[in-house]
């Protein structure tokens, strides 16, 4: 069998596979049925690289990677699993985990967290990094959304939604390193904002507790995202 | 030589705790102190959280009655939103709060004091726990140990988990009851309720051989307060507040709980992180009340179903006003969990209690909140204000074991009056002293709402203060 025109051949944990032209490691290693975690891409919405857990090793490459931003090249030897890249991501959610205030017993996404369901998936049993409590505010201005900092990793998912499909823009992020926090408009209360269409995909996308329905505790159902594909597709036939 | 006894920790209680007793030159008590000695500050954390996060924030002050927490924080929170709850979501709340009242009420009988009781007060103190209570009365420690799971099934059931369920939120509960529920539920009645008339009738014969005990076990007079209906009758989850005198006359009969900071005001005291409320009108010590099993079935007039009002009935014929002596509570205990389990029956038996409309959903209407129950223990308020946005500004929240602790100090220091002289005194003597602390199944872990540091222990002290002997089990 002859490889698509423009095909990139490689060889990922081994094994030979092909790529076409500008896709991704993520994108072929899932082709593959390869695992990788990540916890700020999602389908159907632009990669940014922002959570560091798919990094991979590239043969060649003096640093990890990131498979989600990373294209497949001719040629590449990848490796997605090994005892450091395992020390690696256990240590990224270590760290994300002490970063901000996530005490998931009390939370509003326990048991439909995507960063708590990716910390059992990876093993981690406990934080060995001191946590920083850092103290963060909730703005809870918006008539039917919550906006938690202590909950938000910075996946920026809610930013690229609210770009790419609502096409409002209403979220971005201000300040830089470990003063960086998702804002909207110009950092005023959610509620104020006047961009804000109150779609709500961005609490559908959001990984963590950090944005969530107003009084939609305990229920036994979490977010859905499934939409996102659905849109991206029909907005491009338009 | 003047001495202090201290037992240390109090073994057999829900959280840390230690009693002093201070004896004079003749070696008699004169002082006796019931300390908690814990802080946690869930009123303080909380602050700047979504109201709808309190029910679960507030659950986790405690493992053995988090449904209680739950529905006094979610009541408070309906009353945050201004709604009435739909009427089905009001009755299973009401069964859930049964529910752990069963199975709190079995962990302290069975577990925590049928040792005493099973075994004596004097029995090896290696013997007198729950596995010395299944190797001497096999039957009665599996009935403990059933009728705990009932309740904690009934729990599982209807919130899908045992402990910190989530079912219970602002507006109402979050899933209906199904039909295969409910006879789920229905079917494992009759066998808990046999085995609580089956305790009732060995408790009953028990208690003569604890003469001295009744007769010392905070035996005083106090004011009562606990919930009930417009009729009177006893009530667990909504109603007014009662309070009735030591003569058994009705001080308040409908008392708003929204308005208890009107009626009931907190005191100090040094030597513990626990508060000893009080009923205003009558300041301190005058109005120094209990609350719990006792005090609700002295409060009502009836319990409201048939099995449980031939024994309520029986209780109250045991005095000529209200059973005053607080070794009752293990008694008055019993016949809770007797008309819990006809309670539980009877709202489930009610069609309305499938209905499939369990919440109500409204925005933030009112900036200040006040919700109350009856948790085992006794009566629960959580108290809340919030910003506009729903945020929380201020929570204040009155624990059972608070608003009995006034009575739980005084009731150490008539029973180690009465057992304890001069500083030799036997194991036995203390472990009375323990005993009637446990009467009240404190949870000190609740009432203070604080970080755990030590179980209970007990000091002996000189009137110079110096340390003559301490009792301490870790």
């Amino acid at each position: 069998m002859s490889a698509a025109p423009g095909a990139k051949t490689f060889v990922i944990d081994g094994v030979d596979a092909s790529a076409t032209p500008g896709q991704t490691i993520l994108s072929a290693a899932r082709e593959h049925n390869i695992f990788i975690p990540t916890l700020c891409h999602l389908e159907g919405l632009g990669d940014v690289g922002a959570c560091r857990l798919c990094l991979v090793e590239v043969k060649g490459a003096r640093r990890l990677l990131p498979a989600c931003t990373t294209r497949v090249d001719e040629g590449m030897e990848i490796t997605t699993n090994s005892p450091r890249l395992a020390d690696d991501r256990q240590m990224t959610m270590q760290l994300l985990f002490a970063e901000r205030n996530h005490v998931c017993s009390v939370c509003v996404a326990n048991n439909h967290c995507e960063m708590q369901s990716m910390a059992t998936t990876l093993g981690m049993t406990h934080v060995e990094v001191p946590y920083r409590f850092p103290a963060l505010t909730v703005d809870a201005s918006h008539e039917r959304f919550t906006l938690d900092h202590n909950r938000c990793i910075l996946c920026t998912r809610c930013v690229r939604v609210c770009s790419e499909i609502e096409g409002a823009h209403t979220w971005d992020v201000m300040g830089r390193g470990i003063q960086s926090k998702v804002i909207t408009d110009l950092d005023q209360p959610w509620g104020t904002s006047e961009t804000c269409t109150s779609c709500g995909k961005c609490v559908q996308v959001c990984p963590t507790g950090a944005l969530f329905q107003k009084n939609r505790t305990g229920e036994r159902r979490g977010k859905d995202p499934s939409f996102l594909p659905y849109l991206r597709t029909m907005r491009e036939e338009l | 030589m003047p001495k202090t006894i201290t037992i240390a920790p109090v073994t057999r209680l829900e959280g840390h705790a230690k009693i002093t007793l201070q004896l004079d030159d003749a070696g008699v008590v004169q002082e006796a102190y019931f300390h908690i000695t814990q802080v946690r500050g869930f009123e303080k954390f909380c602050e700047g959280r979504p109201y709808y996060e309190m029910p679960g924030i507030m659950a986790r002050i405690c493992g053995i009655c988090p449904v209680s927490h739950l529905i006094a924080s979610a009541k408070a929170c309906d009353a945050l939103l201004a709604v009435r709850i739909p009427p089905a979501a009001a009755n299973l709340r009401r069964i859930f709060n049964l529910a752990q009242l069963v199975q709190s009420h079995a962990l302290s009988f069975f577990y925590l004091s049928a040792p005493d009781l099973l075994l004596g007060m004097d029995a090896d103190p290696a013997m007198r726990h729950i596995l010395g209570v299944a190797q001497t009365a096999p039957e009665t420690a599996l009935d403990g140990v059933h009728l705990r799971q009932f309740g904690q099934t009934v729990i599982e059931i209807l919130g899908g988990q045992r402990i910190h369920p989530g079912w219970v939120v602002p507006g109402g509960v979050n899933e209906p009851l199904s039909l295969e529920k409910r006879d789920k539920i229905l079917a494992m009645i009759p066998e808990a309720r046999a085995k609580v008339q089956r305790t009732l009738t060995w408790f009953k014969t028990a208690t003569e051989n604890f003469h001295a005990e009744i007769e010392v076990f905070a035996n005083f007079p106090t004011l009562f307060l606990g919930l009930a209906d417009d009729d009177g009758q006893a009530e667990y989850y909504d109603g007014h507040l009662r309070l009735s005198d030591s003569a058994g006359n009705i001080v308040a009969s409908s008392l708003d709980p929204k308005a208890y900071a009107s009626y009931i005001e907190e005191k100090i005291e040094p030597f513990t992180y626990l508060k000893f409320p009080y009923y205003k009108p009558l300041g301190y010590p005058g109005g120094v009340y209990r609350v719990g099993p006792l005090a609700r079935l002295n409060l009502a007039e009836r319990c409201g179903t048939p099995l449980a009002d031939v024994e309520w009935r029986a209780f109250r014929a045991m005095s000529n006003g209200p059973v005053l002596s607080s070794f009752y509570y293990h008694q008055a205990r019993l016949v809770e969990m007797l008309h819990a389990t006809e309670k539980i029956e009877q709202l489930l038996l009610d069609p309305e209690i499938l209905d499939k409309h369990v919440r109500a959903s409204a925005r933030v209407n009112s900036n200040e909140g006040v919700g109350v129950a009856e948790a085992p223990r006794g009566t629960l308020m959580h108290h809340y204000q919030v910003n506009d946005d729903g945020l929380i500004t201020h929570a204040n929240l009155i624990i059972a074991t608070g608003h009995n602790n006034a009575a739980m100090n005084r009731g150490v220091l008539q029973t180690a009056r009465h057992f304890v002289r001069g500083d030799q005194v036997a194991e036995g003597m203390l472990n009375r002293v323990e005993a009637v602390i446990r009467t009240y199944d404190p949870c000190l872990s609740c009432s203070t709402h604080a970080v755990g540091q030590m179980p209970l222990q007990v000091e002996l002290r000189a009137p110079d203060g110096a340390l003559v002997r301490s009792l301490r089990r870790d």
